[in-house]
């Protein structure tokens, strides 16, 4: 049962990728700018122009370009970057040495901080507890996280001098060195999250605290913390848990003003770069790795309610 | 403070009795990372930032104040008629890798640049080279299809830098000089370290490292400076913040000029601004002061011209197009536009266009012209405006040194067609006496500045902000050059 469901989540998951490859590349071959034009300068002369463009193979058609492209990723090549010069798989696979374990930090921050919030908050319901919990994370929403990015630096950085104000110096510095530079960084980007996903996690608790289960639960015998951890819990973690998968993306992908504001080489920084050099092939590659990235993680999201939900794997 | 205990060691072995002392680190921000590291096949300043004079020197080097001096070339001879240029190398320089640098080199580094497949973005430079030729191991003797008294002068670019076929293949990664600073490590996206070349032929760099760290956002880049994460910022992107730094103890503040003509360039060719009558009433219209304090917080000088008022020929024409705003619209009136017109300004990224356009739309309105404002990237301005010439208006800042030879060229996107000018143009190319050159440039200057081909608004500055205990940077910015080679700390 488990394994067919999973298998028809593959083959969903395979005619996305293919659609979102084809509507990533059509979207950037419409953007206007050449790549060789913006790398040699307005002193260009055209068939300098001309054996660049040769070089970096852009005198093809867009079909052809498109198949070599996609055809690359399939084995693992995404090419080589127009500016840079180097093969694009290396490349991401150096930003995200940055990327990755920054989102997961942030992500163990949020949900860290969330989770007990949120069901502390909904177990004293109306108390000074959930009134100053709900009053905190209304403010973590309402923050936005670059400002608060600064208000840390200005703090943390400058004044106190606890932590740098940004840059990042490689994990062969040590575990420690990068942690702590990616600390503040992950702070600012878990804050909101965090708000975000106490909020949900209380409603979805008292939601299932008031159903008829924890009533007749309640009335066998069990206990109130009893009754939550074996019954509400696990019936409240559906909607936390999609959040949580969402969330994840979004830091994978959504944190390039924060990486801006520290100057981190993460992916995001990786991408600003070369949207503004044209480096399509980049962009492209990238984008297709965000997506990609989404839907494993919704494909893993799903057959995490199908674990904690068995009623969920016969259907669809 | 691993800085702070380098220092003191250094300081405690060194011998020499003056200030400076060798050893220690430096932290340099930028705000432009390098593409790719070969200066000599892209236009990107940031790669010439980083190695130009650290890493790699040419036959010819820019000094500080923009003079050309010898480089690897120690001296030269030129034959009477100004078309044969012989130059002596320097005996023992080795690039990093350790082979020998010799007329091959150069021979290789200049076809390289001239050839069909060539990649250079300043190609123009070697177009008047006939033949480069090795006499013996130590010179090289380059025959130019005329006389040009610019010569020495192209051959300073970075993109002149001379580099070795052994070493070409990965230069775009693994950059191999002859310079004082030795490249050795990139992390992209974050930072560039080079160390101390031990071998270098000349005045060994007093500092052991450097590493230039790449931070683009204004307040990223305050952040940095003010938590002293990095010890000099060149071009520092905020400022807005100047004050600042100048009343803090710890920094110095550096502003110099660069050879960045900021100008708002008209389409030549489109109506109604083919009419000089238009033009010269855009010129008059414009406050290049209010400009100077509004979009660049008082940085950057008046030109009146296509020319860096640093220069020695500079001529000073801003009473040409003197802020006169009821001249502006009498000219308009004239020209048959009483009523105004409207015109497309599109803006490239740049503070100076973004802030400078919002000012000068505001002052055209003030005579009656309409703008109407784009944003632009990069690399669509270049697409769009550039190259397709579809624009009105638009404010750039052309950061070429002695670029008024733009102004020779009828399909360049300002299309500015002036038989006269392209003649004054041709006979400097072969003028090599001072005076007559000097003449010849007034007289180019002039040209444009009463032909009203752009609105001339000011010199681009740059501002450096560094810790107050550094010694040594340049303050100005002949070329998009970071010459790390005389900088130390002051105990």
């Amino acid at each position: 049962m488990m394994l067919r469901y999973a298998a028809r989540r593959a083959v969903s998951l395979v005619l996305s990728l293919l659609v979102a490859s084809l509507v990533i590349f059509l979207v950037l071959e419409i953007v206007p700018g050449d790549p060789a034009a913006y790398m040699l300068g307005v002193n260009a002369q055209p068939d300098t122009l001309a054996a660049l463009r040769a070089e970096l193979g852009l005198n093809q058609s867009a079909t052809a370009r498109y198949l070599d492209w996609a055809g690359g990723m399939l084995v693992g090549d995404f090419g080589i970057s127009y500016t840079y010069r180097t093969p694009v798989a290396e490349m991401i696979a150096d930003r995200l040495q940055v990327s990755l374990p920054l989102a997961l930090f942030a992500l163990a921050l949020s949900t860290g901080i969330a989770l007990p919030a949120g069901i502390w908050a909904a177990r004293r319901r109306g108390s000074a507890v959930d009134v100053g919990v709900m009053g905190l994370t209304q403010l973590g929403v309402a923050i936005p996280n670059f400002w608060f990015a600064m208000l840390m630096v200005l703090v943390f950085a400058i004044n106190l001098r606890w932590f740098g104000a940004g840059g990042f110096p490689g994990w062969e510095a040590g575990l420690w060195p990068g942690l702590k530079s990616l600390t503040l960084p992950a702070v600012a980007l878990a804050l909101p999250q965090a708000s975000i996903l106490a909020r949900v996690m209380r409603s979805a608790l008292l939601d299932t605290l008031s159903s008829d289960y924890i009533r007749t639960a309640r009335a066998k015998g069990l206990t109130r913390a009893q009754a939550l951890r074996r019954h509400a819990l696990r019936n409240a973690m559906i909607p936390v848990l999609t959040i949580i998968g969402l969330q994840f993306s979004f830091l994978l992908a959504g944190a390039i003003i924060i990486e801006n504001v520290f100057f981190l080489p993460g992916l995001g920084r990786l991408v600003f770069q070369a949207i503004s050099a044209r480096d399509l092939i980049v962009v492209e590659s990238v984008v297709m790795l965000l997506v990609f990235a989404v839907i494993v993680v919704n494909f893993a999201v799903d057959l995490a309610y199908a674990w904690i939900d068995p009623r969920l794997r016969g259907r669809r | 403070m691993k800085r702070l205990t380098a220092c003191a060691l250094a300081g405690a072995m060194s011998v020499a009795g003056w200030a400076a002392q060798a050893g220690s680190d430096l932290v340099v921000g930028l705000q432009l990372e390098p593409p790719h590291l070969d200066p000599t096949s892209a236009a990107a300043g940031a790669i010439d930032q980083v190695l130009y004079a650290n890493v790699f020197e040419g036959l010819t080097r820019f000094g500080p104040d923009g003079t050309v001096h010898p480089g690897l070339a120690e001296s030269w001879e030129i034959s009477g008629d100004g078309t044969v240029y012989t130059f002596r190398l320097r005996p023992g320089v080795t690039f990093h890798d350790g082979t020998a640098l010799d007329a091959a080199d150069v021979v290789f580094t200049l076809d390289r640049a001239r050839d069909d497949m060539s990649q250079n973005a300043q190609k123009a430079l070697f177009e008047g080279i006939e033949t480069v030729e090795a006499l013996d191991d130590l010179t090289v003797r380059v025959t130019l299809r005329g006389p040009d008294g610019n010569f020495l002068f192209n051959m300073a670019w970075g993109d002149a830098v001379i580099v070795a076929p052994e070493s070409i293949g990965n230069i775009k990664q693994a950059p191999v000089g002859t310079g004082a600073f030795v490249f050795d490590d990139w992390v992209q996206g974050d930072r560039i370290t080079l160390t101390r070349n031990p071998e270098y032929w000349g005045t060994p760099a007093w500092l052991d490292r450097a590493t230039f760290r790449f931070i683009s956002d204004p307040t990223a880049a305050f952040a940095a400076v003010m938590a002293e994460d990095v010890d000099a910022f060149p071009g520092f992107p905020a400022p807005e913040n100047l004050p600042q730094f100048e009343a803090d103890p710890r920094f110095q503040v550096l502003v110099g000029t660069t050879e960045g003509e900021t100008i708002l360039s008209m389409n030549n060719a489109r109506p109604p601004l083919n009419d000089k009558m238009v033009r010269r009433a855009i010129a008059h219209a414009i406050d290049r002061r209010a400009v100077i304090e509004g979009a660049m917080f008082g940085l950057g000088t008046p030109i009146g011209t296509h020319f860096a008022p640093h220069h020695p020929d500079y001529v000073d024409l801003t009473h040409l197009s003197s802020y006169d705003p009821e001249l502006s619209r009498q000219l308009l009136d004239e020209a048959g536009y009483g009523d105004g017109f409207t015109v497309a300004l599109k803006l490239p990224p740049p503070s100076y266009a973004r802030r400078g356009g919002e000012i000068i739309a505001a002052q055209l309105r003030s005579v009656g012209i309409e703008t109407e404002i784009t944003n632009l990237e990069w690399a669509q301005w270049l697409e769009e405006v550039f190259r397709g010439k579809d624009y009105g208006l638009t404010i750039v800042s052309h950061t070429e040194p002695f670029d008024i030879g733009i102004y020779a060229r009828p399909d360049y996107y300002f299309q500015y067609d002036s038989a006269e000018f392209q003649t004054l143009h041709a006979a400097l190319a072969e003028q090599t006496n001072p005076k007559k050159r000097a003449r010849l440039l007034e007289r180019m200057q002039t040209r444009i500045a009463e032909d009203y081909v752009n609105g001339y608004l000011f010199q681009l500055a740059i501002p450096t902000v560094a810790n107050a205990r550094l010694r040594g940077l340049w303050v100005n910015a002949p070329t998009q050059a970071t010459d790390l080679t005389g900088v130390y700390w002051e105990e």
